[in-house]
This record gives C-alpha cells, structure tokens and sequence, in this order.
C-alpha cells in the first residue's frame, strides 16, 4: 500500500532516505510542470526541481503536517523560480516584466488583435505563442499567482499565503492575469475554425 | 437586472465563492456569451505545452538530488543530540581534569603516580579536543566547500546551529587548556571560537557576497589548515607507542 506524504516526510525526518526517495519520485514531475510554467525555460525548471528539493530537505523540520506537503513543496517551487525570474531581469534577460501590470507599454496592449484563418495545426500553434507570450508579459506576482490557480488549483487563500498577500490583492493579481489573457486570446479563440 | 462582471464570471470558473452566478447565467443570455468567451480564452491557456520528461525522469531526479545531499547527510551528524552529548562529555572532562589536577592537597602521592596521572589527565583532554577539531573542521570545510548560490541565498542553518553548539564547547576546552598553561592549544581555540561566532551570528540564509565574508574569515585566519594540522598531531600522539592508556 502506498504511504501518504504525511508518513513518508515523518520517515524521511527520523533519517530514513529511502522515504525522502519516495517523496522526490512522487513529486518531480509535477514540480517540473509548474517550474516550466513560471519560468517558460527548461533548463531553469530543472534548475528549480533539484533546488526545490534539496532545500525542502534542509526544510523538512518546518513542514507543519496539517498544510499539504505538495502545497508546501510548490511554494518552495514558486518562490526559487519567482527568484530565478528576477535574478534573469537584473541580467537583462527575456522573462517576466516586473510591472507589467501598470506598465504603459504593457505588451500585452501591443499584440495585435486579429488572426487569419489558418488551418486548424497552425492555429494551434498560434494560440500556444499567443499564450506563452501573454503570460511573460505578466508581472511576476499575476503570473505566480495565476499559474498556482490555473494549472495548480490552489485556493485563493493558499496563493495569498504563498505569495505573502492579502486575499484580495492575491484575487486581483489574478484578475489582472485573466483580463490580459481575454485580450489578447479573445480575437483568437472567437474566429477558432 | 445588473450583469454580472468579470470578476463573478472569473471566481465562478475558479470555483470560488462568487454569489448567484450560476442563476444568472441560467436567466441572462448576455452573460452567458460572455462566460462561454472566458471559458474558450482560459481554456486555450491549457493548450500551452509542457516538454515531456523521460520515463525514468523521477529517477534521474533522485540520483541528482541523492548525490547533492550526501554531504549534507554526513553533516547532521551535527544535529543537537550529538552536540549535547560532546558539550557534556567536554563537562565530564574538565570535571576529571580540574579534579585530577587540584585534588586534595593533604593527598600524598608518590612522584611516579603523580606524573602518570598527570599524562592521562592530558591525553583525556587531547582525545576530546581532537574530536571537537574534528567536528568543527567538518562546519569549517562545509562553508569553504560551498558552491556560490546559483540564486537567491544560501540555507547554511545547519553550519549555524552546529557552530552555535560548537561555541559552548569551544569555550570551555579553551578555559580548560589556558587553566593548564597549554597555550598553544588555548590559542588555536580562541582563533577557531571567534570564526563559529562568526558562523553563528550569521543570517540563516546568506547571499553570495554574505558567503564570501564567511569564506574570507576562514581563509584569512588560515584556522581551517590550522584546525588539520593541530587534530593530526593528537592523532598521531594518540596512536604512538608510548602513549599511555586510558
């Protein structure tokens, strides 16, 4: 019978290293798809699955059992990719505007509005740029926060806690997100063929 | 009747809280066109992909991660049990030693006995400080080892809390040995107490620059090459022939 993370992390926590084992194969990928999703790059989501764990490991003693330990895990995920992020934009690397939701020359404003009618592979692919494009366009803390509710299904609560917000700043970073999504897609999924 | 806004029709989807939503929706054709619009939008988001990772990914994973823990495993042997155990185990010896050495005066020894409780009294001491050099040189090499944080900052609260424990002993293996006109050993301790304050009093969490700091005060006292040297000649007296037994 599989063991619950609950009593793999107790385990892992007396020294049993195969129970961390257990907790880092169940884990990886999941980790990995949210990394990918904040960071839009590879290599970095790598980056952050291995740091991830490896400071949920020196962390393990924080971990209070009635918070879910992917919860927990995806917020040590969040905050090094959101740090990964930033260190990119101080080397003045393509990522995430740090404001990008007050900015004036918000990107997102500069897509155009209207597509062709491509064929249905091509479309897709378009809607994919499209999408990737948007959410780099987001700033830091709407695309944090959106990731974790969209793809993650964390509450708004949660992404509050995660991210250090209010219930409503977290809410309204997450509205942000969505209306420069509409935005920008709408155009695209309104002539889908 | 009011439609509804943006911010209802986004909870909505979300599954959060957001009123009589779904009555409205039944009611309100406007409304509706305009869920179904946010639903196509953020249902295109799913379409974004996500490189698919091998079928052994969560096995390379664990060998990566494996690997990198394996010095920080060897290192909580630093954790606080161990280091109450050579904290009162230093109590213990310098409890002996002080006894040994000032024991009553109106005792009578023979001069023969006095020597030779005099070089075990040492050695109990070297075997003791060998071990807290031992210990100590393990959190002085961690933080020298230490790769530059790739981002962000450094977890070093391990290196901390050892160092913070290492201190109380420290302390009390440097009183002991300038009580026995030992200097050298006294010095060698002074020097190495004030490098785990150093450690000690550092943020849990250091920046590249902050490990620099760290790094310097090691290196600059030279104490991690000092704490060797001093921990392979109580080894080597230890394992000579004529060193007495304990």
């Amino acid at each position: 019978m599989e063991e619950s993370d609950s009593v793999a992390v107790a385990r892992a926590k007396a020294g049993d290293e195969d129970a961390y084992r257990v907790l880092v194969e169940r884990h990886s990928r999941s980790v990995f798809r949210l990394a990918y999703r904040m960071t839009g790059n590879e290599q970095d989501s790598e980056d952050v699955v291995q740091e991830t764990f490896l400071r949920a490991y020196k962390q393990l003693h924080r971990w209070e059992a009635r918070s879910s330990f992917s919860t927990w895990l995806y917020r040590i995920a969040a905050n090094y990719s959101l740090d990964l992020v930033r260190r990119r934009q101080r080397h003045g690397e393509v990522g995430m505007t740090e404001n990008a939701g007050e900015s004036e020359t918000d990107l997102v404003r500069a897509l155009p509005s209207a597509e062709p009618g491509p064929d249905r592979l091509l479309f897709s692919d378009r809607v994919q740029q499209r999408v990737a494009e948007t959410l780099d366009a987001l700033s830091r803390q709407e695309r944090t926060a959106f990731v974790l509710r969209h793809f993650e299904g964390q509450s708004i609560e949660e992404i509050a806690a995660a991210l250090g917000l209010s219930g409503n700043a977290a809410k309204h970073s997450i509205f942000r997100a969505v209306q420069k999504l509409r935005r920008a897609l709408e155009p695209l999924v309104n002539v889908q063929p | 009747m009011n439609h509804l806004n943006e911010e209802q029709l986004v909870l909505y989807y979300y599954g959060e809280p957001a009123g009589d939503v779904e009555e409205h929706l039944a009611a309100c054709e406007a409304c509706r066109g305009a869920y179904h619009t946010l639903q196509r939008v953020l249902n295109s988001v799913d379409s974004l992909p996500v490189p698919e990772r091998g079928a052994d990914y969560e096995a390379q994973v664990w060998s990566t991660v494996e690997r990198r823990l394996a010095p920080r495993r060897t290192f909580s042997l630093f954790s606080w049990k161990p280091m109450l155990a050579a904290a009162a185990m230093a109590a213990v010896v310098i409890a002996a030693f002080f006894v040994g050495r000032n024991g009553s005066p109106f005792q009578q020894k023979k001069p023969a006995a006095v020597a030779t409780d005099s070089q075990v009294r040492e050695r109990i001491l070297m075997v003791a400080v060998g071990d807290h050099l031992e210990r100590s040189q393990m959190v002085l090499a961690e933080l020298a080892n230490s790769r530059d944080p790739k981002h962000g900052s450094l977890d070093i609260s391990y290196e901390q809390r050892a160092a913070r424990d290492l201190v109380e002993s420290n302390r009390l293996y440097r009183q002991t040995a300038s009580n026995a006109g030992d200097e050298a050993t006294a010095n060698l301790l002074d020097e190495l107490e004030r490098v785990l304050l150093d450690i000690a009093h550092s943020p849990a969490e250091v920046s590249g620059d902050q490990l620099k700091d760290l790094r310097k005060e090691i290196e600059g006292r030279g104490i991690l090459f000092k704490v060797k040297v001093f921990g392979s000649e109580v080894q080597h007296n230890e394992s000579a022939p004529g060193a007495p037994s304990l």
